[in-house]
């Protein structure tokens, strides 16, 4: 159970904002936290972590203190990192350049681990292959895999994740998806996850906080954040023109969706207001669709 | 023909001496420089850099004045400790260890600083005290610094003139060393052995570069060779 009231200033690209989030998290919950770059999401898991320190609130970890800040009479105190036990996975991955693979993950296990918990990773990551190489060699989607399996070996009591799967293509993502899964709810560990994708959070996560300019925004699971007030009988994506071209009384836009190109009509007035490169949103009745389920 | 080797000896027992201790001084002081946050940081980098620039014979003044028996620093370490620096091995040793600093500092004072904090962190995270940090995780990662680091402040040594004449003088076997004999021995029209002392500094101090080059290149060819590994 964690419990957390915390203050801080952070200097971002707007100027100065404040960090002020309340929030807890019940022991074995997956909570993913969702927005945009620079609202203080990886500023929020390195203050759990203990690499900064918040200038005001308190952190409770399972009925043990981590961070109380100067209140009357009370003096702050501050866990240090190498005490609070947790898994942190970095956006850079911070591998150690001089450790292979598997020396980066055995220098993760603590004291008394069984080393048997590296080869279960190696094999989970499908990184048997790669545990004699030096990171330097790996490409982006293998570091990342590292740095999960890094974050894991130390068998955290908080998992904390910033950008977990980003690097991965999409087979291995969803492949990742399961085992971490697996492996949070069979250790029974807290975890959170910063994330940018809508689906890889409704699979993963019990609760969704979006945070805005250091603040919570909404909070819950991630059906009511995502659809609240967008539930309805039509299809909306938003896309990116890349191309408009006049066909007698129409226009032809060619709208580039996530990572599919579409094709779409428009009149020659609403063709007048639009421009390449423009950002669209495309609305769609949903009334007779073909649903096909996938082979895996 | 014979020449006497001992400033020859002397010279390489001079560079051994000074650059083990810049090792074991100049490591630490180069992480703190990298790291620190004190406001007098820059003043400190200038101390660090000044026997870069200034002319050799400065350095050498001042150490001269320091360690005269007549001054308080000179008078004090004779009465307390027994110990006479000028004109003495031991006042070259650190007289070198002064003059040849920053060229331990600055390659590893660099290294540090371009090694990314996250690191620190993920062993911080990972229940790693600051030592073992230190240790297994930071020193491992910068190697190469730490060579160019040992050889330059070993090479400048060795190439110690201007303070060495300063506060060694010319005594056989105690401050004698090849550059003083070197030009000891033009003095007194003695070419020959002006030249046998000048060509084994020549070949010695081209073999101690080639050899870093020649080990950073295969360092960098064995990366190359790994990136163009099929993943």
């Amino acid at each position: 159970m964690i419990q957390a009231h915390l203050k801080k200033r952070l200097h971002g690209v707007n100027g100065e904002f404040n960090l002020d989030v309340n929030f807890a998290v019940a022991e074995g919950e997956l909570l993913a936290l969702f927005g945009d770059s620079g609202v203080g999401k990886t500023t929020l898991l390195r203050c759990l972590a203990g690499l900064e320190m918040p200038e005001q609130g308190c952190l409770t970890v399972n009925n043990q203190t981590w961070f109380k800040s100067f209140h009357q009479k009370t003096i702050p105190f501050n866990l240090p990192p190498q005490q609070r036990h947790v898994g942190y996975m970095f956006q850079d991955y911070a591998l150690f350049p001089n450790m292979t693979v598997r020396e980066n993950l055995e220098f993760a296990l603590r004291k008394g681990s069984d080393k048997k918990r590296v080869d279960e990773l190696l094999a989970m990551m499908s990184l048997g292959e790669l545990q004699h190489r030096k990171p330097e060699t790996l490409s982006g989607g293998q570091k990342q895999r590292v740095a999960l399996a890094r974050a894991l070996a130390s068998e955290p009591q908080l998992l904390l994740l910033d950008e977990p799967f980003s690097a991965l293509d999409d087979a291995m993502r969803s492949h990742l998806h399961d085992e971490v899964l697996r492996l949070q709810q069979h250790d029974g560990m807290t975890a959170i996850m910063v994330s940018h994708d809508v689906g890889e959070v409704y699979k993963l996560a019990n609760r969704v906080m979006l945070m805005e300019a250091g603040q919570i925004v909404i909070q819950g699971s991630p059906a009511e954040v995502f659809s609240k007030g967008q539930t309805s009988g039509k299809f909306r994506f938003t896309g990116k023109i890349l191309a408009i071209e006049a066909m007698d009384v129409l226009h032809a836009l060619t709208v580039l969706v996530g990572n599919q190109i579409v094709r779409v009509v428009a009149t020659g007035d609403e063709a007048t207001l639009l421009h390449v490169g423009d950002s669209v949103l495309l609305v769609s009745k949903a009334f007779n669709p073909m649903v096909l389920k996938l082979e895996k | 023909m014979t020449y006497d080797l001992s400033p020859l000896l002397l010279t390489f027992k001079l560079a051994s001496v000074t650059t083990a201790i810049l090792f074991s001084i100049g490591v630490p002081f180069a992480w703190w420089l990298a790291n620190t946050r004190i406001r007098f940081k820059p003043a400190v980098e200038a101390m660090v850099s000044m026997p870069l620039v200034l002319p050799p014979s400065v350095l050498g003044f001042y150490l001269l004045l320091a360690f005269s028996p007549t001054h308080w620093f000179g008078q004090g370490l004779d009465r307390i400790a027994g110990i006479r620096l000028a004109f003495s091995f031991e006042g070259l040793v650190i007289a070198s260890v002064i003059s040849s600093f920053p060229f331990m500092v600055h390659p590893i004072q660099a290294a540090f600083q371009s090694l990314p904090h996250s690191l620190t962190d993920a062993a911080r995270v990972l229940g790693k005290s600051n030592r073992q940090t230190f240790f297994r995780v930071l020193l491992p990662n910068i190697k190469p610094a730490l060579l160019s680091g040992t050889v330059l402040a070993f090479a400048h040594t060795i190439g110690e003139f201007g303070v060495v004449l300063m506060i060694g003088g010319n005594l056989p076997n105690e401050t004698r060393v090849a550059s003083i004999a070197i030009y000891d021995e033009v003095e007194s029209l003695n070419y020959a052995a002006a030249n046998f002392y000048a060509g084994v500094l020549f070949v010695l101090s081209f073999l101690i570069l080639l050899a870093v080059y020649f080990i950073n290149r295969k360092k960098q060819n064995q990366m190359a060779l790994h990136q163009g590994m099929p993943k």
